[in-house]
């Protein structure tokens, strides 16, 4: 009987783990920095399969992990890929090989690749597909707004 | 019957296989010569494997699995030299002494004239660093566990000037 609802446990565990972490996920972002766009305590859909498959775009949203600090995540919006010349100031950055360009929609208030440069793509999580809290505001992210 | 077990089986086998990979550790060939004479010692004599366990904390000395950041797809096997705040002496970087900054390690592989490392890609993010290599497993000649260690010149500078004093 206990076993049997340890093997059960294990079972379910590992298939939510397997979701989780390469189907799609849930995510609670807290923080000012893609205002207007998610808002702090917002909750987004979070899709794994995506980057793995179709790769990353200009315009997408991402969760990544972050290049300070490796235990937290943060949501940014792509806005180079390898090859895209980023305007850094009053010079030309051309993003290398393997990393993307990441900024804040909130510009005034985020720490992001203007702040600690390209980002290697390995450090990208996931794409964020939709918002899903407050159901209210409901919203498919589209990667050109 | 039996078929609703297979399917069964495999529906829950393939991810509780794939969280062990994700939570324990695996086990991976070495490629190339980048960790000469600790791994692969001999060309011609074949690859070692070696399993890697899975971990989120880093030591100076440990030989790490990492994603290039170069490549999301290709992954290195290389030893931290150094950590945040530290600073090193390059071999062939473009500045001839770095400090590290937060969040990110100095990897080097142990053959540096025949290695693709810090030296290149410049100080690298923890997050890009998976897992441990923690022993050979294959072949059986070479069962061992991976020692950690920092070469003796490859030391960051901030420790030498404390073990003077």
């Amino acid at each position: 009987m206990v076993w049997n609802t340890v093997k059960t446990t294990v079972k379910v565990g590992c298939l939510f783990h397997v979701i989780f972490e390469h189907v799609t996920d849930v995510v609670w972002c807290r923080g000012p920095s893609m205002e207007p766009t998610i808002w702090s305590d917002n909750v987004v859909l979070c899709d794994h399969i995506t980057p793995r498959y179709r790769g990353i775009r200009t315009g997408d949203i991402v969760i990544s992990k972050s290049v300070t600090k490796p235990d937290v995540n943060v949501c940014k919006r792509v806005k180079g890929v390898p090859g895209d010349y980023i305007v850094t100031g009053y010079s030309f950055l051309r993003v290398p090989t393997g990393h993307v360009w990441l900024e804040g929609d909130n510009k005034q208030n985020s720490t992001d690749s203007r702040t600690y440069g390209p980002v290697p793509q390995a450090l990208l999580r996931g794409r964020v597909v939709c918002r899903i809290w407050p159901l209210t505001e409901f919203r498919v992210f589209s990667n050109v707004d | 019957m039996t078929l609703v077990e297979l399917f069964k089986t495999v529906f829950f086998g393939i991810p509780i296989g794939i969280t062990i990979i994700d939570v324990v550790g695996y086990v991976a060939r070495v490629d190339g010569v980048s960790m000469q004479p600790v791994l692969n010692p001999g060309a011609g004599k074949g690859h070692d494997y070696v399993f890697l366990k899975k971990s989120s904390h880093f030591n100076r000395g440990d030989v790490v699995c990492l994603y290039s950041p170069r490549d999301k797809d290709q992954k290195l096997i290389k030893r931290v030299i150094a950590l945040e705040g530290d600073t090193v002496k390059t071999l062939t970087y473009k500045h001839s002494s770095v400090t590290i900054p937060v969040g990110h390690c100095w990897v080097e592989g142990d053959n540096a004239s025949n290695s693709m490392d810090s030296n290149l890609f410049g100080p690298i993010a923890l997050a890009c660093l998976t897992a441990t290599a923690t022993s050979i497993v294959w072949p059986p000649s070479r069962w061992q566990f991976v020692k950690s260690f920092v070469p003796e010149h490859r030391i960051p500078e901030n420790f030498r000037i404390r073990s003077r004093d």
